[in-house]
């Protein structure tokens, strides 16, 4: 069977034809084969050079809830910038599969994944007290943080004291949950993103719209103009070389001169009180290595009992969210440089809270790899600037609302429950099924229009009984081959809009099971 | 009360309901063929990353080319006299003209093309970042099946910093084009050459 027999939508490799490239442009190997490490596309994409402005993300209205659709409805009216976004994620979400296919262990690695996590934050409480023993006789300053407040004026606390004035750092979700760059600035430090992405954005003065690839929803036209504007770089060269290399040139001055670096942090060694970070561009490392102080801000969550444990999350991480079996930098920061100081900022903000959620608390197994977002065909068509949130895409969806469940109250709605975000989860969250567990309460708690709570009033029902579902889905698809146009393309069913329902299948699955297996064995 | 004890609280309050053990982390079998050396020189280039053999004459001749055309050569290997020294470095800005730093690899993984430094390594761990470019030594004895035999190695549990490099540093944050030296090194090439006998113990 061809991949495009498994894939109707796909043609010669792309699902968007519109965005292959004439050249490529990306790195080979010493032999010359085409590269695909890191987040490389496994082939060349390039948005057309016709000039469409960047769409940009949904409105934010205080604690006013977000109008997702319609951000989506924005981007979807930018078809370069739909279909670029689209081909790319779609693209990493198969280089996710083929590197998962090659390894015989993958399902046996992500159930331990959600083994050791699960234990972990069952346990939550002695791991941490171990991390904090263990990096305090390693010679860390250990802090806790209540909230994202809390973090971001200790930080301040512990750079005034040093008399530091610029901090460089690389990526992380946590200190965009914090609001740190915003704060900072607020109080006179100066604050550098060091990856590639993050700049791109902190340039745009816009949030990363993707916890791996911050600035996956711009072009490379997108990112000249940026550029142009804040580097001083030729606005006709939108040459990816020199975009990433005038960032590079200009980013270097910064680290060197920096007085304080910072990173996140993507696993935390109880037993060692390491903090481990993975990346592809080397920023952490810098950060971690030149400036005299350095911090590290810790989401309690990321707590792992022992190193051994750090070999199943390593192998899962980068293949679920690149398709690389690693990234470029595995890096495990124990103990302070000779004649510097090392903090290590243990963050709550919500997270010993949400752990009281029974239906909700597994949430806290997220790793950040994103796959559940490429695979999502909600987040690809819309983008996730459309969130007005920190995290986007299905895992945006279901933490979200433990932040603020008004704002976000619509957020769970914007999903197919097509069930793919928990099928490619590396740590096996039940994602679809959390998402439709929100749906429930923010309507039993009134958080919602009255329209939704109608809807929804139908799939409870439904989805409660399996018989029902299996009868409706049924008479859903035999429904999509007699209902008029105006019936399945109309302004309430968002997830119609751009897009042709698929054709209905003669026979559902259960159907034909029924049919044929049951039959086979006799049942 | 105290952040961290209103925290550890919280959590405590918190706890899910449920049994939940800490499950055994098998070594699994590896994925690799038993020429660890050909395996690993073929997934660092597949990251990226180049391989040299050493020549006859003159080990480094693999990366002569490189080190000609570099002004400044940090060495932090007994085989190779560099024209900056690593030791006697104060502050991690100094080794930011450094050319090509040379550095020997505690091990390597054959699973993903991995090299293992450690701050006894580097000496200055900022010049594994700030070099343009990168030659890491590593004994074909020294390579480790997977990632999994990796992390039963001790320098994880003593070292104030460890890192795996696999290839040089990388971006593909523009419309995915890949591209070498995002902030870090340029190139990085893995010299196969075994520890001298003194070394080795």
């Amino acid at each position: 069977m061809s991949a495009e027999d498994l894939n109707p939508r796909e043609r010669e490799g792309v699902i968007h034809p519109e965005v292959r490239a004439g050249h490529d442009e990306s790195e080979r190997s010493q032999d010359g084969r085409r590269l695909q490490h890191a987040e490389a596309a496994t082939k060349p994409i390039r948005a057309p050079q016709t000039r469409e402005p960047q769409p940009r993300g949904a409105k934010i209205r205080g604690d006013r809830p977000i109008n997702q659709s319609e951000a989506a409805e924005r981007f979807l009216a930018a078809p370069l910038h739909q279909a670029a976004h689209d081909e790319r994620l779609w693209d990493l979400r198969k280089k996710r599969d083929a590197s998962a296919h090659g390894i015989p262990e993958w399902e046996e690695l992500r159930e331990l994944a959600s083994q050791i996590k699960t234990h972990t934050l069952s346990h939550l409480d002695q791991y941490l007290e171990q991390f904090e023993a263990a990096a305090k006789a390693n010679g860390v300053h250990v802090h806790w943080a209540k909230d994202g407040a809390d973090h971001n004026r200790i930080v301040l606390e512990i750079l005034r004291s040093h008399g530091a004035k610029t901090l460089v750092k690389s990526k992380s979700m946590l200190t965009e949950e914090c609001g740190f760059r915003h704060h900072m600035a607020a109080n006179g430090i100066e604050v550098i993103e060091t990856d590639l992405g993050e700049r791109i954005q902190q340039l745009d003065n816009e949030e990363p719209s993707h916890v791996v690839a911050p600035a996956v929803h711009k072009t490379r036209m997108d990112v000249a103009e940026v550029f142009a504007k804040t580097l001083g770089t030729d606005p006709d060269n939108d040459d990816a070389h020199y975009l990433a290399e005038s960032q590079r040139e200009t980013t270097r001055p910064y680290i060197l001169k920096a007085d304080a670096g910072m990173t996140g942090c993507n696993f935390a060694i109880a037993e060692t009180g390491t903090v481990v970070t993975c990346t592809n561009e080397g920023n952490a490392d810098l950060s971690g290595n030149v400036p005299p102080l350095q911090i590290h801000s810790i989401g309690i969550e990321k707590i792992i009992p022992k190193v051994e444990h750090l070999g199943v999350f390593i192998r899962l991480l980068s293949r679920s969210a690149l398709g690389s079996p690693i990234t470029q930098y595995t890096s495990h920061f124990r103990g302070p440089r000779a004649g510097t100081e090392m903090h290590m900022v243990l963050v709550d903000n919500g997270r010993s809270e949400r752990l009281g959620m029974e239906e909700f608390w597994t949430s806290l197994k997220c790793i950040r790899c994103g796959a559940c977002m490429n695979t999502c065909p909600v987040y690809r068509r819309s983008g996730g600037l459309s969130y007005g949130a920190t995290y986007s895409g299905p895992i945006g969806l279901i933490i979200d609302p433990t932040f603020n469940k008004r704002k976000y109250s619509t957020l769970p709605f914007s999903s197919t429950m097509n069930g793919s975000c928990t099928n490619v989860c590396p740590v096996k969250i039940n994602i679809h099924e959390q998402i439709f567990a929100w749906r429930k309460v923010l309507v039993e708690e009134h958080q919602i229009p009255a329209l939704k709570q109608g809807m929804m009033k139908a799939a409870g029902a439904v989805l409660s009984r399996p018989a029902a579902y299996r009868a409706a889905i049924g008479a859903a698809d035999s429904a999509l081959k007699v209902l008029p146009r105006f019936a399945v393309y109309n302004p309430l069913n968002t997830w119609g809009k751009k897009r042709e329902m698929p054709d209905a299948p003669r026979q559902t699955f259960h159907a034909w099971y029924k049919q044929n297996r049951m039959k086979d064995t006799g049942r | 009360m105290s952040a961290r004890d209103a925290i550890l609280d919280g959590i405590r309050r918190n706890r899910p309901a449920g049994d939940f053990p800490l499950p055994e982390v098998p070594l699994f079998a590896p994925l690799v063929g038993e020429d660890l050396v050909a395996e690993f020189g073929e997934r660092l280039k597949r990251m990226g990353g180049r391989v040299a053999e050493p020549g006859a004459g003159d080990v480094f001749a693999g990366v002569r080319e490189r080190l000609d055309a570099a002004k400044v050569i940090a060495s932090a290997v007994p085989e190779l006299t560099g024209n900056r020294d690593l030791r006697s470095v104060r502050a991690p800005q100094e080794v930011e003209d450094v050319d090509v730093a040379v550095v020997r690899a505690v091990f390597g993984i054959a699973e993903t093309g991995s090299v293992l430094f450690t701050q006894d390594q580097l000496i200055v761990n900022a010049v594994g970042y700030l070099a343009q470019h990168l030659v890491v030594l590593l004994d074909p004895a020294d390579i480790v099946p997977n990632v999994q035999a990796a992390y039963r190695r001790p320098e994880f549990g003593r070292s104030a910093y460890a890192v795996l490099h696999t290839g040089p540093s990388a971006t593909a944050d523009i419309e995915g084009v890949l591209i070498h030296g995002a902030q870090g090194v340029r190139s990085l090439t893995v010299l196969m050459l075994p520890r001298d006998g003194a070394e080795r113990s």
